[in-house]
């Protein structure tokens, strides 16, 4: 451990699963940097201002005081006693991240960005989201810093989004809707990158999850995984002991990264990755990409994508607007393939039994990305003994989606 | 043009770019309209070199024309067999004119890159131009294009800066395609004096032709661009004209492409 727990450096030892990506950005065959040449430049100087940043105190110095005194880290190591009792097996517990500022795990990346973002002369920032979570936090600290914010979101999630839209306008950012393509995460995505293409001169584009083009893979999971590291503190402090399985949901798999990455040498800790199954794994209408789609290139890196067999990109389906992403970060890719991590999926029914499950259970309403999370643990705790720790990631608060749940089970409000 | 010993024949590209006069390279995207014949009326109005482009449900690097292009052509069911196809029919008709395909990664990989490249050469291909594969990526599909004979066929940018040039430079053969706005396809022109500049600093690196494209829409900006450069390309102006006509597109693309090539063939080259 590092004697700051919030601090992003990684302090990696050799045969490792936490010394990746390599020079180049690759996690094995993943990762990468996939972007047109306009943006090779800018790429390589943003991963030249990482490394500065990096080996600065006064930068990590800055990012944990925000932390702490802005977002209220670190987040509190919860032992969910209902709900263990009623699932009958292992002992759940959870990070609680959907207790820091904006509600979720998503502001972390943001403050880690964009001090890189005002560390590089940047003066306009850019950022996609897809149910606005992402979104909230980018406007969020572009306010706290006084910069101008265009957001991009795709004009369907506008629409069944609408709290989270007029959130990021009160806090003074732009809200462009997306019409091209269809309309979602990954339209937002392009036109984020098309924006970008435009404007290299000025703009920093601050990515919500562990993907992209090198280095954001990186920084973004060396941003989040303050998660796992008082995760590690905290469990020790409590039982004196790591937990033997972590789980956490994945839709771009930031929360995941941030939670597993800290524990990834830990050979007794077990790691669940959970993907939105959305109506079954058998159909089309899922957010799979690990478990049901195929390596390819979008985006800037190299990862599992739902494709088509000509390489087409699909549209996922989840419950979970912030799971509906046809793609996954590259480290997951990687880690899937080395077997260190093992992923799952839980369909919308199930998600929704576990969201109401957790309301009833221990007065926490979660958003419905934990929930596919908490839907796994449920499955899983039954049969694991009851001297045994489940520590899963609560990424999110449920507030934005009570809406869609409302509508889903028949209630009119 | 002689009969070409087919051992020693210059390849398509070669060919066209030691015309005596600058190329005109004309792009429109493969399975938008009547294809074969948009790309008969192509050649017919004097284009030198043609990209087809393949579409994609992501072109991230594209402005609204191609996007719309792109998404007429998927919504019409084409497949990456329908783009083959394509080609090589055209390549049938057309034995002499060399032919670039342009579009993004996935496509591209999803079978391989091997199978792509021969899939490709079969279909007569020359060059390929893959937007999201720079340099340090080319081992996603560089080798296995080079290994077939098909020349890829890198971008250079206004941020391609001399540090970078010479790595951009050294793996593209056919000719290097210089996009003379930092942005998207179809929108802004790049000033002239900027895109001279470019063209001379990115030609003291390298003997390749440099055809210039992005943004290019007229005859006179072409003729302009084509005193300074190689070459000339010229897309979304071509797209829009398929989306507008439809079935009538192509004597419309004949008329635009006349136009294009008389304005680009007749420029006196500022240098050599």
């Amino acid at each position: 451990m590092t004697d700051q727990p919030n601090s992003f450096r990684n302090q990696p030892d050799a045969n490792t699963f936490r010394q990746m990506p390599d020079e180049r950005g690759h996690f094995g065959d993943y990762g990468g940097r996939y972007v047109a040449e306009t943006l090779m430049p800018l790429v390589l100087d943003l991963e030249r201002e990482y490394r500065a940043a990096q080996a600065d105190p006064e930068f990590q110095r800055e990012f944990d005081d925000l932390l702490e005194h802005y977002v209220g880290r670190p987040s509190p190591l919860y032992f969910a006693e209902r709900l263990t009792e009623a699932l009958g097996g292992a002992q759940v517990w959870f990070k609680r991240d959907e207790l820091n500022h904006t509600g979720a795990h998503k502001i972390n990346n943001c403050i880690g960005q964009i001090l890189l973002a005002i560390r590089m002369g940047k003066t306009r920032i850019i950022a996609e989201t897809g149910a606005g979570q992402h979104g909230v936090a980018t406007a969020t600290v572009c306010a706290r810093f006084g910069l101008p914010c265009v957001i991009y979101m795709g004009a369907e999630d506008v629409r069944r989004q609408s709290p989270n839209v007029f959130r990021m306008k009160l806090l003074g950012a732009e809200v462009v809707p997306v019409t091209s393509g269809r309309g979602t995460l990954k339209d937002a995505m392009n036109e984020g990158l098309r924006d970008w293409v435009a404007n290299v001169h000025d703009t920093f584009y601050i990515i919500g999850t562990a993907a992209g083009p090198h280095p954001y893979p990186e920084l973004v999971r060396d941003f989040q995984n303050v998660i796992g590291k008082e995760a590690r503190v905290q469990m020790q402090d409590r039982i004196g002991r790591l937990p033997d399985l972590l789980v956490a949901a994945i839709g771009g798999g930031s929360n995941a990264l941030g939670l597993f990455h800290p524990f990834l040498d830990d050979p007794d800790v077990k790691m669940l990755g959970v993907e939105a199954a959305g109506h079954g794994l058998d159909g089309e209408e899922h957010a799979a990409s690990l478990l049901g789609g195929f390596p390819g290139v979008l985006h800037g890196n190299k990862t599992y994508l739902l494709q088509d067999e000509d390489g087409q990109i699909t549209e996922g389906h989840s419950i979970s607007a912030g799971l509906d992403y046809p793609g996954i970060g590259p480290e997951h890719a990687w880690l899937k393939d080395s077997g260190r991590v093992e992923y799952t999926a839980i369909t919308d029914e199930e998600a929704l039994d576990a969201f109401q499950l957790l309301c009833r259970t221990e007065g926490i309403i979660p958003a419905l990305e934990p929930s596919h999370a908490i839907a796994a643990v449920a499955k899983r705790a039954k049969d694991m003994p009851k001297d045994s720790v489940i520590l899963a990631n609560l990424c999110g608060r449920g507030d934005k989606d009570i809406f869609t749940v409302a509508e889903r089970l028949g209630v009119k409000m | 043009m002689n009969e070409p010993d087919p051992m020693t024949t210059p390849n398509r590209l070669s060919v066209a770019f030691a015309k005596p006069h600058p190329a005109l390279v004309c792009f429109i995207t493969a399975g938008d309209g009547d294809t074969a014949a948009n790309l008969d009326a192509l050649v017919e109005g004097g284009a030198d070199v043609i990209e087809l482009g393949m579409p994609f449900t992501d072109p991230m690097a594209d402005g609204p024309a191609i996007q719309k292009a792109n998404i007429r052509s998927l919504s019409a069911g084409t497949t990456t067999a329908d783009v083959l196809r394509i080609a090589t029919e055209f390549r049938g008709r057309h034995p002499d004119v060399p032919l670039v395909l342009m579009g993004y990664a996935n496509p591209m990989i999803r079978r391989g890159p091997e199978w792509f490249a021969s899939a490709a050469k079969d279909a007569g291909v020359d060059g390929v131009i893959c937007v999201d594969i720079p340099p340090e990526e080319d081992d996603a599909l560089g080798p296995a294009l080079r290994e077939t004979g098909i020349a890829p066929i890198r971008l250079a940018t206004p941020t391609t800066d001399d540090k970078r040039l010479p790595a951009v430079v050294e793996g593209s053969e056919g000719f290097l395609y210089y996009v003379a706005v930092a942005g998207i396809t179809g929108m802004q022109q790049a000033a002239i004096e900027s895109i001279e500049a470019n063209v001379t600093r990115i030609k003291r690196s390298t003997d390749i032709p440099v055809a210039v494209g992005f943004g290019v829409r007229t005859p006179e900006q072409a003729g302009e661009i084509a005193r300074v450069a190689d070459g000339v390309v010229v897309g979304s102006a071509l797209v829009e004209l398929v989306a507008e006509h439809g079935a009538d597109a192509p004597a419309r693309l004949r008329e635009l492409t006349a136009g294009l090539a008389k304005a680009v063939h007749s420029a006196a080259r500022a240098s050599s």
